[in-house]
């Protein structure tokens, strides 16, 4: 029995080996070629570990020849800028569709399990139309307008709304707090797990995001890191492949240096569609 | 006070009110509006052409074959994005010590930018420079050029697609598996369920029936959605075998400008998603009842 065990750890361990080096193959590709020097990239003679150390160009090429580090503040304003705005409306919102009574609160939580069915890609022509017609394409606003409203968010927090008790809210109410108040200072404290959940969700889906900006956005000043990456790689036709890979990694890092500090955060955050 | 609560209420709901009006519903009520006419960005004139963009779409080779690829590409990623991920989650679910390592490893892709690791992937399948290539040479397949070949690249993208969901679903059902408490499992033995596979025939599988449900619809919309890979790696190409739903949406909507039949093509998206959404509902309802 208890070799059994023992075989079938080892088994179980060799599966799950394979599987992880198929899975972290293009990481570890990606993080070794960003460090290759051309010669060893195009050359005959393949070594895993490059010889020389040419770390340094190729870093210094990806951040210099190309608009990566405007691409990577402005994936930062537009990410925060999301999120703060996201809060400030379906905090509120989702406080009122779970403790308060008010006319249309069913019609605005049917608008809410309907919007959640529907991506992007589907107000997107209409909203492009009207940013048009506004004037306002090729603008941070009209990156992020679109997502200033989120019916996952709404969903989410009403959710835990629901569940805080009633009688702090009236003992709160009783000590003269008003509405604005129960709701910013007592009841967003509370929601912190389920906010940070959120946070990490709608920066990780924001940051990721290819489909709007490549919509909106038409110049260099306004582009955003997935752009970036693109861009970069079609005027590298001579194929600097040590300085494309060094960008993507400068890309993908934020995310994933955040995921490796804040583990469990992001597999509850990213993971929150689930089922509960 | 329950006058003061309603007020508040209403104050509190209208700004989402208000975003509902601009984003969502507005936006459908042009959409469906502009579906039957023939706009086009930047027209004078517009005429009313009823459901002909509908029945256009029909007849329309290019979506029809857009169609097809992107149910094809659900078929080849979902199979092993459910089974693949329910798989791996028994075996971490079984390790102690290395549990969180492999958890890592096998959502790092879920976590990554998309955009990104598809350049990568790109490089890595390069016919020449690209190891994957060399590996395939190694056993007799030389000069397979896998995002280049019609047969192939819908498969190939399939499987980034795979690459990426699988740690997904991992997660999905390393929580339903922590949900099963023990003692149904020593009750199980007791009643003669020996082995594993009897154990997971048994006990693991039905338990799990809610989640897998879940798992498989949440995957299916997030292969039916696949557009970052197609735009960044093959552009529908080659001879249109990765042309998919809403790349071909994206095409025509903002890089032809044939606004009326995009509006339309996003109208029958929408459908489809609405339907998936539905079942999704279902599933979730009856996992209430289950539990």
């Amino acid at each position: 029995m208890r070799r059994r065990g023992f075989l079938g750890a080892l088994l179980s361990h060799a599966v799950l080996l394979a599987g992880a080096v198929l899975m972290a193959a293009p990481f570890l590709w990606m993080l070794l070629t960003s460090i290759r020097p051309p010669e060893e990239v195009f050359g005959t003679v393949f070594n895993l570990i490059p010889t020389r150390f040419a770390g340094f160009e190729n870093y210094a090429e990806a951040l210099t020849s190309s608009n990566l580090p405007r691409a990577m503040l402005n994936g930062v304003i537009v990410c925060v800028g999301i999120l703060a705005v996201q809060l400030l409306f379906a905090i509120p919102s989702a406080y009122a569709l779970a403790k308060l009574k008010f006319r249309g609160r069913e019609w605005l939580f049917g608008l809410v399990l309907f919007g959640l069915c529907v991506p992007i890609q589907v107000p997107a022509l209409p909203l492009y139309l009207g940013l048009a017609q506004a004037g306002l394409l090729d603008t941070f606003f009209a990156l992020m307008a679109p997502f200033a409203l989120t019916v996952f968010g709404m969903f989410l927090f009403r959710q835990f709304f629901r569940g805080y008790p009633e009688e702090v809210l009236d003992a709160a109410r009783l000590d003269g707090m008003g509405e604005f108040e129960i709701v910013w200072r007592l009841a967003t404290p509370a929601a912190l797990p389920a906010i940070a959940a959120f946070s990490i969700f709608s920066i990780v889906a924001h940051w990721n995001d290819l489909y709007w900006p490549l919509i909106v956005v038409t110049s260099a000043e306004r582009s955003v890191p997935s752009l970036a990456i693109l861009a970069f790689r079609d005027t590298e036709t001579g194929g600097n492949y040590g300085a494309l890979m060094a960008a993507a990694a400068i890309t993908t890092a934020p995310l994933i240096l955040g995921f490796f500090a804040a583990r469990r955060a992001f597999l509850r955050g990213i993971t929150m569609t689930g089922p509960r | 006070m329950s006058n003061s609560k309603a007020i508040a209420g209403a104050a509190f709901a209208a700004p989402a009110f208000a975003l509902m009006l601009a984003l969502l519903i507005g936006p459908l009520v042009v959409l469906l509006a502009l579906s039957v006419t023939d706009y086009r960005l930047g027209a004078l004139a517009v005429n009313l052409v009823g459901l002909g963009h509908y029945a256009a779409l029909f007849s329309d080779e290019v979506f029809q074959r857009a169609l097809r690829n992107t149910f094809l590409y659900v078929g080849f990623v979902l199979p092993g994005a459910v089974f693949g991920g329910l798989g791996i989650a028994l075996l971490v679910h079984a390790r102690i010590r290395t549990r969180s390592f492999y958890e890592v490893i096998y959502f790092l892709p879920v976590t990554s930018t998309l955009v990104a690791m598809a350049t990568v992937w790109q490089f890595m399948l390069h016919p020449s420079l690209g190891p994957v290539s060399a590996i395939f040479s190694a056993f007799g397949l030389a000069g397979v050029d896998l995002l280049n070949d019609p047969d192939l690249a819908l498969g190939t993208l399939a499987m980034i697609g795979l690459w990426q969901q699988v740690g997904f679903n991992m997660v999905l059902f390393l929580a339903g598996l922590s949900a099963i408490p023990r003692d149904l499992y020593e009750a199980a033995a007791l009643d003669g369920a020996g082995g594993g596979a009897d154990r997971f025939l048994r006990v693991t599988w039905p338990l799990l029936g809610p989640t897998t449900m879940f798992v498989t619809i949440t995957s299916t919309i997030a292969a039916f959605k696949v557009f970052d890979t197609v735009a960044v790696l093959t552009k529908g190409g080659p001879l249109g075998s990765t042309e998919t739903l809403l790349y071909v949406l994206y095409l025509e909507g903002f890089q032809y400008f044939r606004t009326g039949y995009a509006a339309a093509m996003t109208i029958v998206l929408l459908a489809f998603l609405i339907i998936l959404s539905v079942i999704q509902a279902r599933v979730i309802d009856r996992k209430v009842h289950y539990a």
